[in-house]
């Protein structure tokens, strides 16, 4: 083989190769970008953008596609799991870093992150048949009976106790996203370095006023972007919250009545579509949670770099 | 006397802490039980070696899509090594190229994406101008899902081998192409191949994208052109069925689903120990 063929377009090659394969992947996310745009823009057009997203009213019968419940349903779950997830996921990072005993770190660890490893199906599986059951006998039906012989102004805040709804779908959701902010934030905490807490000793803090004082702050950048991630995966997180929440999309939601997040009312209505108009707008809501996951990806980049100006560190 | 109000403020967020991870961990081990507790109830001869039987009759099995997971999964797996293989060599070997910073944001960005956007892509590029559902086009969507992960583990690694063994491999006449696929590659192995364990793990338990992808199948078939059934998908489906023997089935698919995926994590975490 002549030298130049194996130096010089050997490498041109090899290289060409690699730029052409990376080319390719930026090509397939524009694609992806541009695929929903296009598959949506029938219904986007036929209803405006912010027709689309504010209408109230999504009816395949008539054909009237609205986005607003199944972004109401999105938001609020979402919140809500976030709200759930917080604490405890922060309390298990604290006490793998902080607190457990050197033999425990590692199983604990491992045991929160074996969450994130499980199948949303089997989430949704253990959901429906293990959760709901005592979850409608033992904490809805009782709270929906005192309600209505005590206060029955808020009985349409809560719904009927079915068991299937909002509550059950955002508890399992909640549970889901724990380990992304959980693992996140433990990585965060285990690099604050040991000079920043034996400061804090010396000055004679408990060990409690050492992770309020000097730990938490130190790993605030951390701890806020597992929760971002949390976020972002409740956001999208489909096939449990579809098998719990009952997707109705009609509102008002109540708390423990059905309700439907837009990646659920994707999941269980566009097989069953027939009509152009009907597929369209659901490739319309893809489009929307599509908009969402950047804004949430862009808003979260923006806090993080001023957080980490802010503190003056790394 | 304040001293003991902050001693005493100390165990009780100590407690709290605990009861924090508590309450993290009850579910989980809940969760395991109850999938192997009634998943291996559901396991025998006929689940491993049968098709479904018709809507409402006892028996059967899961044979179809066991079957399917593999092709599909295995086939996904490829197409998203090809293209997250190059993508993570591209900017660990060649860090000046101009095609980093937009790749490295793509990367960050599809890792961000819902599932089950990538359904609808591979709805919209493969199922569309096929005509049918096919377990292919599930591939393509598990793929785009795979791919930003295997993107990030093969620069991860590949930044971790010192540049001086690069510089030895160029001081020895050897070509750069050479230098990276017979020096570099074969020094990172065992974290490039944590990254791919690790994309499959996440790939195999996702059946949104499916839904309207690789769609479902009863009928035995290896053919990635035909729909295809999945674990998960059987799993989705027959969870939400009203009868009582498919719920078995579902937590039998569940069990196996899990042993898959932790066998996959399993392989993943011995890889990047063998690494160190």
């Amino acid at each position: 083989m002549p030298r130049w063929i194996y130096r010089r377009l050997g490498d041109r090659l090899f290289a060409g190769v690699v730029v052409a394969l990376g080319l390719g992947l930026l090509l397939l996310a524009l694609l992806i970008a541009y695929e929903l745009y296009s598959g949506a823009a029938p219904a986007l057009g036929r209803f405006g953008f912010f027709g689309f997203l504010q209408g109230r009213e999504w009816d395949a019968v008539r054909g009237v596609f609205g986005a607003w419940p199944a972004l109401l349903g999105t938001l609020i779950t979402s919140a809500l799991a976030l709200v759930l997830a917080f604490f405890p996921a922060l309390a298990a990072a604290i006490y793998v870093v902080e607190l457990a005993p050197a033999w425990l770190k590692e199983p604990v660890a491992y045991l929160v992150d074996l969450l994130a490893a499980l199948p949303s199906v089997v989430y949704g599986l253990w959901g429906l048949f293990v959760l709901v059951p005592p979850l409608r006998a033992h904490v809805e039906s009782p709270l929906y009976l005192w309600a209505a012989a005590h206060a029955p102004g808020v009985l349409p805040l809560l719904g009927p106790p079915t068991g299937i709804g909002l509550f059950s779908a955002t508890l399992v959701l909640a549970l889901m996203i724990v380990p992304y902010a959980s693992s996140l934030a433990r990585d965060a905490l285990a690099l604050v370095p040991r000079e920043q807490r034996e400061a804090m000793y010396a000055l004679g803090a408990t060990r409690w006023e050492v992770i309020r004082g000097a730990v938490i702050p130190y790993a605030r950048a951390g701890i806020f972007s597992g929760v971002v991630l949390a976020l972002a995966r409740a956001l999208g997180e489909t096939m449990a919250v579809t098998m719990l929440i009952g997707n109705s999309v009609e509102l008002p939601y109540s708390l423990f009545g059905p309700a439907a997040t837009m990646a659920s009312l994707i999941a269980n209505e566009f097989t069953e579509a027939s009509d152009d108009l009907h597929l369209s707008a659901l490739v319309a809501v893809g489009f929307l949670l599509l908009l969402i996951a950047l804004l949430t990806n862009l808003v979260a980049t923006w806090i993080l770099n001023r957080m980490q100006l802010e503190g003056g560190r790394r | 006397m304040n001293l003991r109000r902050r001693r005493f403020r100390d165990r009780v967020m100590a407690a709290l802490v605990v009861l924090g991870t508590l309450v993290v961990l009850v579910p989980l081990f809940f969760i395991l039980f109850y999938v192997f507790a009634e998943g291996l109830g559901a396991l025998n001869w006929a689940f491993f070696t049968q098709g479904p039987r018709p809507p409402g009759e006892a028996g059967g099995g899961m044979l179809p899509a066991i079957v399917g997971t593999f092709v599909v999964d295995l086939i996904a797996l490829v197409l998203a090594a090809v293209l997250g293989l190059a993508a993570g060599i591209l900017l660990a070997e060649y860090p000046e190229h101009p095609l980093n910073p937009p790749l490295r944001l793509v990367a960050d960005v599809m890792a961000g994406l819902p599932a089950i956007l990538m359904g609808l892509v591979a709805f919209v590029l493969v199922v569309k101008p096929l005509g049918h559902f096919s377990g292919l086009s599930g591939s393509v969507a598990l793929a785009l899902i795979m791919i930003p992960i295997i993107v990030r583990a093969t620069e991860g690694v590949l930044k971790l081998i010192p540049w001086e063994l690069r510089e030895a491999g160029l001081a020895l006449g050897l070509p750069r192409w050479r230098v990276v696929l017979s020096l570099v590659l074969p020094a990172a192995r065992g974290g490039i191949l944590t990254g791919l364990m690790l994309a499959l793990a996440r790939g195999a338990g996702e059946a949104a994208p499916l839904l309207f992808t690789a769609f479902g199948n009863p009928y035995l078939t290896a053919n990635p052109l035909e729909p295809m059934d999945t674990l998960p998908l059987k799993i989705f489906v027959y969870a939400v069925s009203p009868y009582e023997d498919w719920h078995r089935q579902a937590w039998g698919a569940a069990l196996l689903l899990a042993l898959l995926i932790m066998v996959a994590s399993y392989l993943a975490r011995r890889y990047a120990g063998g690494r160190r």
